[in-house]
This record gives C-alpha cells, structure tokens and sequence, in this order.
C-alpha cells in the first residue's frame, strides 16, 4: 500500500466505518474491509491506467462516479458502492463489454475463471440490446507459449503494461484506437524467449490470451488446486499446482510479496512433466536368491535393510535429494549420522547465470534449478557432479551408497558393480536405480508435504497435490522407520515431526515449526559454518 | 487573399489583421504594435503579470471557460522545470478560428505564449499543432524562425535575460489529442490517450512537470491585455464572459467565416443579420452553438446572447462558439449519424463506454437512417447516451451522446418518420 507509516484516515464505506491507511486507493481500502470492487484494468502489482471503468463508486460530494482504483482515501470519506448510480454504470459498462465479445465460453479456457463471466453473472443485464453484428478479429499467434484471441479481449491494458512495467521489455502494444483497438506484438518479434510472458495469460481477466501448454486441456472447475512451492529453481515462487485426474496440468503463480508477488518465471511454470511421470518404482524391491529384483512388502524390507546396513563394512556414502523436502534429507542425513558418519553429497542442474525480473528484482530465475540447493548445503550435503546434475559418483567402489530421490538417469545399468551395497529411495526405475540392492518407492515433492528453504533461507511449506502410487511412502517415513531400528526415538507420523526434528540437530530450524511457517513461509536461523559434506 | 466578411459591428482585436498578409511578417506585426506587451511583461513580475490575467478574468477559449488568470496562478514557483503547451490540434466539427489565427498572426500567438511563459516561470514552449494544418504550420514555423533571429525567443528574450525556447510541434492526425493530456502523451511520443487526472497538468503535466496548456485564442488575447489593462478588456463583454470571441459561423449561412464580436452578442442578430440569415431562401432548423461536442439548439431558442453562461442556461454550451447552422432541409438523423461516427472513429479506445458505445451508436443511427429502426432502437440510443455521460476519463464519451440525446429530445419526429419506413421483415417463425 502506498504509505509506509501508520498514519489512518477515517472512511466509510457501505456503511461501515473503518480506519484504513492513509494514501490508500479506495479499491485496496474496501478490500480490507472484504467488500470487493468489480474492476478489470486495475492489478493490485500493476500501475492503475482506470479505463475499464468498471470501478466506479460513489464517492458523497463528489459530481461524478469516481474510479476506485485510482481514488486515494480522504479523511471522513463516506463511500457507496452499491448505490444506485454505481450499480447502474456498472451494469451500462457491462453491457457495453459484451457488445463485441464472442460468448464462446462453451470453448473458453477461461471459462470457469473469468471476470467477465463472473461479474456479467452477478451484475449484468439478463438479455443483450444489440442487434448488431460483432466485430471479429482473427488468432493470433504472439510467440512463445501465448496465443492472443482478439474477439474476447476487453482492453483492459494488463499484459501490455505487465510487460512494459514488471517483464522490462515493452514487447506488446495497442494498436489502432475506438472499437478496432487490439493488442499486437511488434513487428515479428513477438514474445519468443521472455522468460516472463506467462504471466499474462494469468493475469487477462478474460480468455483473450490462451496458453498453448493448456489450451484445451481442461475445464478449470475441474482442477484441484494445491498451494506448492515452484521446485524449478532455488527462488522458491508460490505457486498453485493444478492438477486433473492425478496429473499436474498447469502451475500459476501464488501470491507471496516476500518471493514472488503474483509472478513466476516461464521456465518453472512450463517444466512440470516431471512430475507426471507414469513410469514409477511401484513397490518396495531387494535382490532375491538368483540375483533378481524381488518384491518384497514394506513390513519385511526395512528390517532385513536395516540388517545390511548394520553390517556393513566400507565407507558409507549418501546421495541427497535438491527436488525433496528438508524433513526427507535432514532424517536421511541424520541416518547417515546414525550409522557412524559418512560423505553427504547431491547432484543439480545449474543455469549459466541468474535471470532477475526487472520489475520485481527480489524475484530471480536462480542458477540453482533445484528447490533444496541451499537447504542440502545447510544439512551439510555437497554437491557434486556437472552444471547439468550428472557425474561425479565415479568413487564409490567398496561403499554402502544410499540414494534419495535422484534417478541416476546418466548412470550405467551396472552401477552397483563394484559397491558394496546400493540402497536406492528413489521415484523412477531408471536402469541404474534398478541394479540396487534394494530399491524403495518413495513420494515425489508433488505428492507429499514437506518444506523448501528458497535462496534467502526463507522457509516455505507445500502440500500434496497428486496421489502417489499406492506402496509409495513419504522418504521422512521411510527414513524415521529404519532410524527408530537404530534407537534414534519413535518413528515420526507427520511431515511436522519430522521437520521439528531438523531442530534438534540443526540450530538454523531450532524453534520453528509447521504452524509457524503458515502460508507464507518463515526465515530460518542465523546458519552455522560446519565442514562441509560431513555427516552430523 | 483578403478576408471574405466583416461587419461594422464587429469588434475586431484578434481578427484586426486577418486577411493582411504583411502582418504575418515580424516588421509588419511590429509596425502594429507587436511585442511591445511583451516588453511591458518582462518589465512586471511574473506574478504580477498573472494578477493582470486573472483581473481580466479571461476565459479559456478552447472550449471549457476554465479561467485563464486562475489556471497559470496554479503553478509555484517551484524550481522545477515549467512548460507552457499552445493547443493549437484545432480539430472540433466547426471550429476555425484557431487556424486562421496562426496563418494571419502567428506573432500574436507567439506573444502571446512567452507573456505565459514569463508568467509561469518556463522556459519552453511547446506548440502542439494539428498535422493537418500545413500552411498554419508553416507560417508559424516562419515566425519562430524570425523570433530566434530578432532575439525574441531564445536564450535572452528581449534583452531580458530570461530564456524561453519555442518548439513547433506537429500532431499525426487524432482528435483527442487535442484534449490537454493526450496532447501531452502524443508530444512525449506516447499514444494520444488522455490521463486520468488528478494529478493535473499544474502538478504533472507535459514530461511529469508542471505545465501550462492553453488554447491559441486564449494566448491571442493575452498581448491585448497586457497593453490595454485588465479594466480594458472586462469592458467588453459580459459580467461572466469577458472581451471579444471569435464567432466561426459555419452552415446554410448567406455569409460565412470568422467574426469577432463581444461575448454576449445575441445569437439570433448574429445568424440573421451578420451572417445574413439562412442561403435561398430557407428558414433555419438547429444550430449547434459551439462545435459538434455541444447540444443543438432549435430554432426558437436562439434570442439569447452569446455568453459562456447564458447558452449554459439555454442547454447547450457556448464551447468553441463555432456555430453549424442548418436549414430545414437538413436530415438531423443523417446530420447526427455523421457526428456520431465521427466520434467512433476517433475514440482513443481506452474507456469501455467510449470505445464500444460510440461504435454501437454509430450503428444504431445507420440502422435508423436505413429505416430499419424500431421505437425500441429510440428509446436504447437514450440509455446508452446515458451510460455514456460521465463515465469515462475524458468528455470525448459525452460528446458522442451529447448530439444523440439532444436530438432526440427536440427532433424526435424525425427519427419517427424513419422507423419502419424499409419493408418489414419476415417476422421469425
């Protein structure tokens, strides 16, 4: 809001009298109140241009309806926004708003989750006036993932100023004036390459601008939407997973003014795939009498692992996982401990460079492409390996290695030749996951609760969005089961208790809890400097 | 060529000159007294240079009637860089008073904006200029030109020490860009659309600084003031609508062209007498008063006098007291329907009701006029006139509405006579 101090003024707005902070618009006012104003062009994290002018509110003593977004509050205020002169301009505009609009929701991706439907629904006439024909503008393709539908856009400016204000690159315009207005690209330049231009499918109020990725995928109400945190990189945007039929279809941006305001990266938004992965460890395995993968029931694994892992004799090495929570890695470190110490070691992509957004600079596509870099740094793990997250296990001859969540995907189908034993809780039966002596199915960070520390050891919460395959369990509980055959207390029975045991090792996590964190995330402790890739 | 009409009862100030080509030459404007006003200014205050406009209590001549003394007393003296805007995007249905001012007096207008310039402490002027007005352009230009050289405009006005620069500007051909702040958009290069205000042109205005903008009429008279005193000038006119106005009488007129008479000047004399009445013979039907943003008046309401607040009071508005006058043979639905689609084409497109409202009566007055109009149609041209009143950023909304519903409340007739005039159509089975 637009002023820092506390200073209120006194307002009233349908009656009911509030203090609200002084230099606030009207729109953001009422909102605080929870009395919501229709609006099309205002973005609370967009500069306010009032055209769509479906705002209007009445401000007593004032000759015209003024718009609220742009309206500052004023000391004894009295505001309607259900008079009858405001209800009247916004059902006239509304009319005007469909004048030209297809009505093609029956085939609109933004159907479901539109503003024009939702305030026509509430607010507009029941029949339309017009006889007329309407004016029709072809698809058009703007490049990258965005395909602009000119017949349904209302003009409220949002993407345009979006790119010009928040991507930095004043990639799209309006072009002609009156009725023949529409949003064009420059030239063939287009959107191609923006890193950012996502965000304007999410933020037109309407189905004007589509995405290609989900353009008729779905029907929105169809969509379960969980609140998550972008594994694709070490920001750690908010976001929401929208999935169907046990398939993540779509990830949008989730407000969080402290990471991302409503805005996320292109790249973390489009590489979701991965977690629809149909090809998954479907049951706990060890290796049978001849040598062979046998399954084997959870009840009966974990002891007879348990067994092997206590009589090992080589060095003990362990592979972290950067797309698992910290409750998985920190019980995986603390097993590590647990069985005398050993190397902790994880393996990430990397990009070349960090791309910041140049409007919002506290956001930035991370060279870390992983969630839990910094988290696995703080566990003591250190990386290894390329800028791609491959090699570097070429030392493990003799060694008990055990693998959380990587798919050793560049590994040969013979890697456990030469080790002494191979313990894989891992997601895909990959060629090399499959030569290990026992191969665990375990949750993807899709599929369970857990917590990310994003690049500024800022602490954040997600949920489970997909239902993992039925004998797959959450690593933490995996990991707390065989910590309990070790006497290290009870066996956890919740992603909470698992984290509150990062605590009791790790003074960055002292204190905190899952209440604490909320929604919104917390910052974890002052760290502590410890030697590196060392075992706690 | 020298100009076409004058009257004896014409007061002429700003027109003395029309139609005398050695006028528009710095010598020739000189030898009638030009820039001697401005050498009294620069001897004032600034400040007290306004306190003389102010007394004169001038009234903006691009329409509004704003004060002009009020307006340039709203800048401080700040520190901050100052602009003074020339509106010279002369393009209201109507209106051409403003063109002819700049092709026979370009140093009138010239004066006049460094007077304004002094005033409000700013040290450029801009004249924003419709694109379409070449010759204007030129002749201007022309006048800069020689201003620069005379040491008039420049780094040392007048031997003053005061710096003001003039820059011709010239617009690419959008109505609305003569709205105060979309003419600021357009000169910064940004798209012509007009800003929501506040904030106001006198805290952020042209580049996000305090500006001044006024029309070329308005700056005209300035010079006039500074030399004869504000006394001088509240002299002439009415109470409330001060000194002389260029009257720009357009239509089935007998006479045509500009005429300079006293605000307050009556409507009626005006069209029958200094124009000589409606051509061949006809009898008068409507005239809109003051270019085609302002409601039209019918044939008995025109006995009132040519005062901002008198035409106020008959309904319609003096504006740019560009008069259209039309006989009876006029077609008001056809007369309306070309407005309206005037507006259509030039709505910048930002606000809703604007963009789709004027495209939508535009139709609606094509279907009417190609009787395929129903009663229905009638009474929705109303309430969208209405939606369209005070909705939107700037008036250009309301001016589309302003022929419609005005037409409609005293030539409804004649809309009636046009429904159901095609052939029915086969009605829906």
């Amino acid at each position: 809001m637009a002023n820092e101090s506390n200073e209120t003024v006194n307002v009233t707005i349908n009656g009911v009298a509030a203090a609200v902070p002084r230099g606030a618009r009207i729109i953001e006012a009422a909102e605080q109140l929870g009395i919501g104003i229709a609006h099309y062009c205002y973005h609370p994290g967009l500069s306010a241009p009032a055209m769509c002018r479906m705002c209007l509110v009445e401000v007593e003593g004032a000759p015209k309806l003024a718009p609220a977004c742009v309206t500052p509050v004023a000391e004894g205020q009295v505001i309607n926004t259900e008079s009858e002169r405001a209800r009247a301009a916004r059902t006239g505009t509304l009319e005007f708003y469909l004048l030209n609009h297809p009505l093609d929701c029956p085939i609109c991706d933004k159907s479901g989750e539109c503003k024009l439907q939702d305030f026509t629904h509430a607010e507009g006439r029941p029949h339309g006036r017009s006889v007329e024909p309407k004016r029709v503008l072809g698809l058009d393709d703007f490049g990258g993932d965005i395909l602009y539908q000119g017949n349904r856009c209302i003009m409220c400016t949002r993407c345009v100023r979006f790119m010009r204000e928040i991507a930095g690159a004043d990639l799209l315009g309006v072009v002609q004036r009156g009725h023949r207005s529409a949003i064009d690209t420059f030239f063939e330049t287009g959107l191609e390459g923006s890193l950012w231009a996502g965000n304007i499918v999410d933020i037109c109020p309407v189905g004007a601008l589509l995405s290609k990725d989900f353009l008729h995928k779905a029907r929105v109400w169809d969509l379960d939407n969980t609140p998550s945190v972008c594994p694709n990189c070490a920001q750690g945007c908010n976001v929401r997973l929208d999935t169907r039929d046990n398939l993540v279809v779509r990830i949008r941006p989730r407000l969080n003014p402290a990471v991302n305001s409503y805005w996320m990266c292109d790249y973390g938004r489009h590489q979701y795939e991965w977690l629809n992965q149909p090809d998954r460890v479907q049951t706990p395995m060890q290796r049978g009498a001849e040598g062979e993968l046998v399954p084997v029931g959870w009840q009966e694994v974990l002891p007879a692992l348990l067994a092997r892992l206590q009589q090992r004799h080589g060095p003990l090495v362990v592979l972290g996982s950067p797309m698992l929570g910290n409750e998985d890695n920190g019980l995986l470190a603390r097993l590590a401990g647990r069985l005398g110490g050993g190397t902790l070691r994880y393996r990430s992509a990397q990009a070349e460079a960090e791309v910041p957004c140049p409007g919002f600079p506290a956001l930035a596509r991370r060279r870390e492409l992983t969630a839990n870099g910094r988290g696995l740094e703080l566990l003591g793990f250190q990386r290894t390996g390329t800028m791609a997250g491959e090699g570097g296990l070429t030392d493990l001859a003799g060694a008990t290695v055990i693998v959380l969540g990587d798919a050793l995907e560049d590994q040969p189908a013979d890697f456990a030749a030469g080790v002494e034993l191979l313990v894989v809780l891992g997601q895909r039966p990959t060629a090399a996951a499959r030569s290990a002596h026992y191969l665990l199915p375990v949750c993807t960070c899709a599929e369970q609760e857990g917590t990310f520390p994003n690049v500024h050891g800022l602490v954040q919460r997600f949920w489970p969005a997909l239902q993992p395959p039925p004998l797959a369990r959450p690593a933490w509980q995996v990991l707390s089961v065989l910590l309990a055959g070790l006497d290290d207390g009870a066996p956890v029975n919740s992603a909470g208790g698992a984290f509150l045991r990062l605590g009791e090792l790790y003074p960055e996590y002292a204190g905190l809890s899952y209440e604490q964190l909320g929604s919104r995330g917390a910052l974890i402790n002052e760290p502590v400097v410890r030697p590196a890739g060392k075992g706690a | 060529m020298a100009y076409p009409y004058r009257d004896e009862r014409e007061v002429r100030i700003l027109s003395a000159h029309f139609g005398d080509p050695e006028a528009r030459t710095l010598a020739g404007w000189r030898q009638r007294g030009g820039y001697e006003a401005l050498g009294q200014a620069l001897a004032l205050s600034p400040e007290q240079v306004t306190e003389i406009v102010k007394n004169s209590a001038l009234r903006g001549r691009g329409g509004a009637g704003f004060p002009t003394g009020l307006k340039w007393s709203f800048l401080r003296n700040d520190g901050r860089p100052h602009y003074v805007l020339v509106n010279s995007d002369e393009s209201e249905p109507g209106a051409f008073k403003d063109r002819e001012l700049c092709r026979w007096t370009p140093h009138q207008l010239l004066e006049g904006a460094l007077i304004n310039a002094y005033a409000i402490r700013a040290q450029h002027v801009y004249i924003y200029m419709r694109g379409e007005f070449f010759e204007p352009a030129q002749i201007v230009a022309r006048a800069i030109d020689e201003a620069y050289a005379a040491g008039i405009a420049g780094p040392d006005v007048l031997g003053s020490g005061v710096t003001i620069d003039v820059t011709l500007h010239l617009g690419a051909g959008a109505y609305i860009c003569g709205e105060e702040t979309a003419l600021m958009n357009s000169l910064e290069g940004r798209r012509g659309q007009p800003r929501v205000k506040p904030p106001f042109p006198a805290v952020f205005g042209a580049f996000g600084q305090p500006t001044n903008i006024n029309n070329v009429e308005t700056l005209c008279t300035v010079p006039h003031i500074i030399r004869n005193g504000a006394d001088w000038w509240r002299s002439i006119g009415t109470d409330k609508s001060t000194g002389t106005k260029l009257f720009n009488m357009s239509g089935h007129l007998v006479r045509r062209g500009n005429f300079e008479f006293p605000l307050g000047f009556n409507m009626k004399e005006l069209i029958y007498d200094v124009c000589g009445g409606i051509r061949d013979g006809r009898s008068l039907k409507a005239v809109i008063p003051g270019g085609s943003s302002v409601p039209m008046l019918a044939a008995h309401e025109l006995d009132i006098p040519c005062a901002y607040e008198r035409v106020a009071t008959a309904g319609s508005k003096l504006g740019t007291a560009s008069m259209i006058v039309m006989d009876d043979r006029t077609d008001i639905v056809k007369q309306v329907r070309r407005m309206v689609e005037f507006y259509a084409h030039e709505s910048c497109g930002q606000c809703t009701p604007c963009r789709e409202g004027t495209a939508w009566l535009a139709r609606i007055m094509r279907r009417i006029e190609a009787g395929q109009g129903t009663e229905a149609d009638l009474a929705l041209l109303v309430d969208l006139g209405k939606n369209m009143t005070g909705t939107t950023i700037c008036v250009l909304s309301d001016s589309a509405a302003a022929p419609v519903l005005s037409s409609l409340a005293k030539f409804k007739d004649e809309y009636l006579a046009l429904i159901g005039r095609a052939a029915p159509v086969a009605a829906a089975v």
